[in-house]
């Protein structure tokens, strides 16, 4: 489980070593396909951060909101996607955030990619 | 005999279903997308195919990591599409063929090929996607479909070496089929585009290029990548390109280009749509 290829900057191989440490996290994620979940959620973010056994680092970038310290946490870009969408964000939104632009910029980035 | 008549590739992100949902057809951002799919619907209304073989990648709606086959087949009499957390309305649901479903599976096992069968399976946007853009009318059913689902969310993935002879093991499948069939494959997702860490927002134009260019005759090109190469050279969920080597498998050595378009970006995509014809 151990990386075979030399890193590619600024992207983390979901790997069973991420899946292990993700794993309550992603199952909170995973958990809001249900709107009852989401609005379980939503009612009591700490109650339910605890019911899925996330650890401490889990539930502060939970609480922040913070992408990459998602990531680093082991969470799913296919799961946080839906805790991203009940918040009302989308890709480019948390693209944005990742990588310290604002939306427009990050956009423009995109754009440019095409020429 | 069963036959497959050709294939088509194209995105599947959940954005495009957003813009579907709200008829954004001629917006300025949306149009240079949509604008390719006629010449795509113009093919399938042509060629009428009555089953449409949908290769995608489950998102975290019918899978979880608690249990993460490789390769999925569904062998449902219907498919139901269901809410996958951020506001698309589910779709109505997609009929089945579970007896051509049940053959393609037996005959992939025997030919060595370790299949997860799912007589429930729900399809997530990955699936609905392409359908929605290829037969728009929602009312309206008439392929039926058989799901076959890639894991693309926990690494290890399968190989594209390996997708490619998967794609070759199912045209075998369809064509030992018995029934008078004609059967259309999707290749789903794709092209570049990295949603996570500090590297999203990355495209790969050239790579695309090559690989819709490529993928047409020279399809083993593409198999010798790896799967890091793939993350390397298209974004982390630009290894959606598995999806597009399973079809382009299946349709056998010899196609002819109907059609294709390519359009950046579409939300964070670079986005393909192909289609290809099988060798009479």
């Amino acid at each position: 489980m151990t990386a075979p290829h030399e890193p590619i900057p600024g992207t983390t191989i979901f790997d069973g070593r991420m899946a292990m440490k993700g794993y309550p996290l992603n199952k909170m994620c995973y958990s809001f396909n249900e709107a009852a979940a989401r609005q379980e959620f939503l009612a009591d973010e700490e109650a339910y951060c605890a019911k899925f056994g996330l650890t401490d680092e889990q539930k502060t970038a939970i609480r922040e909101r913070n992408a990459l310290a998602l990531l680093a946490a082991g969470g799913n870009i296919y799961y946080l996607a839906k805790f991203i969408g009940m918040l009302g964000l989308n890709v480019q939104d948390i693209g944005a955030q990742q990588t310290g632009m604002t939306v427009e910029e990050f956009k423009a980035k995109l754009k440019a990619a095409g020429n | 005999m069963a036959k497959i008549v050709g294939g088509v590739t194209t995105s599947h992100i959940p954005a495009i279903g957003n813009a579907i949902a709200n008829e954004l057809f001629e917006d300025p951002y949306w149009k240079p997308f949509f604008d390719g799919y006629p010449k795509a619907r113009e093919w399938l209304a042509e060629v009428k195919p009555d089953v449409a073989i949908v290769v995608y990648n489950d998102h975290g709606l019918n899978f979880f990591l608690d249990k993460m086959p490789t390769f999925s087949i569904g062998a449902a009499p219907e498919y139901q599409n269901k809410d996958e957390g951020w506001g698309l309305k589910p779709l109505p649901p997609y009929p089945g063929d579970p007896e051509l479903s049940w053959h393609i599976i037996e005959s992939l096992v025997n030919d060595e090929f370790d299949i997860c069968s799912c007589q429930e399976m729900a399809v997530d946007h990955g699936f609905t996607v392409p359908m929605a853009l290829l037969w728009p009318d929602q009312t309206q059913r008439p392929v039926r479909t058989i799901p076959v689902a890639v894991n693309t969310v926990q690494h290890p993935l399968p190989t594209p070496a390996r997708c490619l002879k998967l794609g070759e093991a199912i045209g075998r499948a369809v064509a030992s089929y018995p029934k008078d069939l004609k059967v259309v494959v999707l290749g789903t997702g794709g092209l570049s585009h990295q949603l996570d860490g500090e590297r999203a927002g990355f495209i790969n134009k050239d790579f695309d290029l090559m690989c819709l260019e490529k993928i047409v005759d020279e399809p083993e090109a593409l198999a010798k990548y790896s799967i890091h190469d793939l993350v390397r050279l298209a974004g982390a969920q630009g290894a959606e390109l598995i999806l597009w080597l399973i079809m382009r498998g299946a349709l056998g050595r010899k196609v002819s280009k109907v059609h294709s378009n390519y359009h950046i970006p579409i939300s964070n995509t670079g986005a393909g749509l192909l289609v290809l014809e099988s060798a009479a």
